[in-house]
């Protein structure tokens, strides 16, 4: 599944990354410690969290991940925003819960 | 090759530019993808240690032929007991630095996991040494 299937599916906001948004999602990783993301995410998974600053971005730039996917209606800061137009990966919104959503797109990206 | 990078205490913001500048250099130089991750994530982790941590710091990167070694050297309060700050969870992180998502005590060990040797010198009062070596 791609990025943008994902965010059609579930009605997603997008904050940018738009170019980037037919890149395949491969697998996904929720975590709101950074060290945790870094030490066992993989290279293509969507990252959901509800960390919203810039060193989310340093993250998932170094680890390849294919998009950052923020819950509860949390908005990316400033910075980190900046540094995601600049490096082209796809932030990413919804209003629901971690669990909520961390299910649905585990249903979906393993359809 | 050698290449030198400096690093300030406490900024957050710039948290992660000499990892993503290695990254870039290693893979331009044909690094295997696979020793490029893995250094990424122990350099990583050390570069935040050096801003959650130290005053400030220098990150040194060797590039040899069979092998990428990087020295951190970082003035500040030191590590008192390293056997301790290598246990998973165990962190000394303060309440801002851990509300970031950072300080869960998986910073030494993400470093040891993804190096071939990993070697910590501390002075209390000082500061502290980290080596990273990985093979090709």
């Amino acid at each position: 599944m791609t990025v943008q299937e994902l965010v059609d599916a579930l009605g997603l906001t997008v904050f940018c990354g738009k170019e980037n948004l037919n890149q395949e999602i491969k697998g996904g990783y929720t975590s709101d410690l950074l060290s945790d993301v870094m030490g066992h995410a993989t290279e293509g998974q969507i990252w959901i969290t509800l960390q919203t600053h810039k060193n989310v971005l340093a993250i998932a730039s170094l680890k390849e991940l294919s998009a950052i996917l923020l819950v509860k209606g949390s908005t990316p800061e400033e910075d980190m925003l900046q540094q995601a137009v600049e490096e082209g990966i796809p932030v990413l919104g919804t209003n629901e819960q971690t669990f909520e959503t961390t299910g649905k797109v585990y249903q979906l990206i393993n359809r | 090759m050698h290449f030198e990078y400096k690093v300030e205490g406490g900024d957050f913001t710039n948290a992660g530019t000499t990892s993503s500048e290695v990254k870039k250099m290693l893979k331009q130089l044909g690094v295997n993808p696979s020793i490029v991750k893995r250094t990424v994530v122990a350099l990583y982790e050390a570069e935040v240690n050096i801003v959650a941590h130290a005053y400030r710091g220098t990150i040194f990167v060797d590039l040899e032929e069979n092998s990428v070694s990087i020295r951190l050297e970082d003035e500040g309060p030191g590590i008192p007991d390293i056997d301790k700050a290598m246990e998973q969870g165990f962190s000394t992180a303060s309440p801002e630095v851990r509300e970031m998502g950072f300080g869960a005590g998986m910073g030494l060990p993400n470093m040891k996991n993804n190096s071939d040797k990993l070697i910590v010198n501390s002075v209390v009062g000082k500061g502290t040494t980290v080596e990273i070596i990985n093979y090709f």
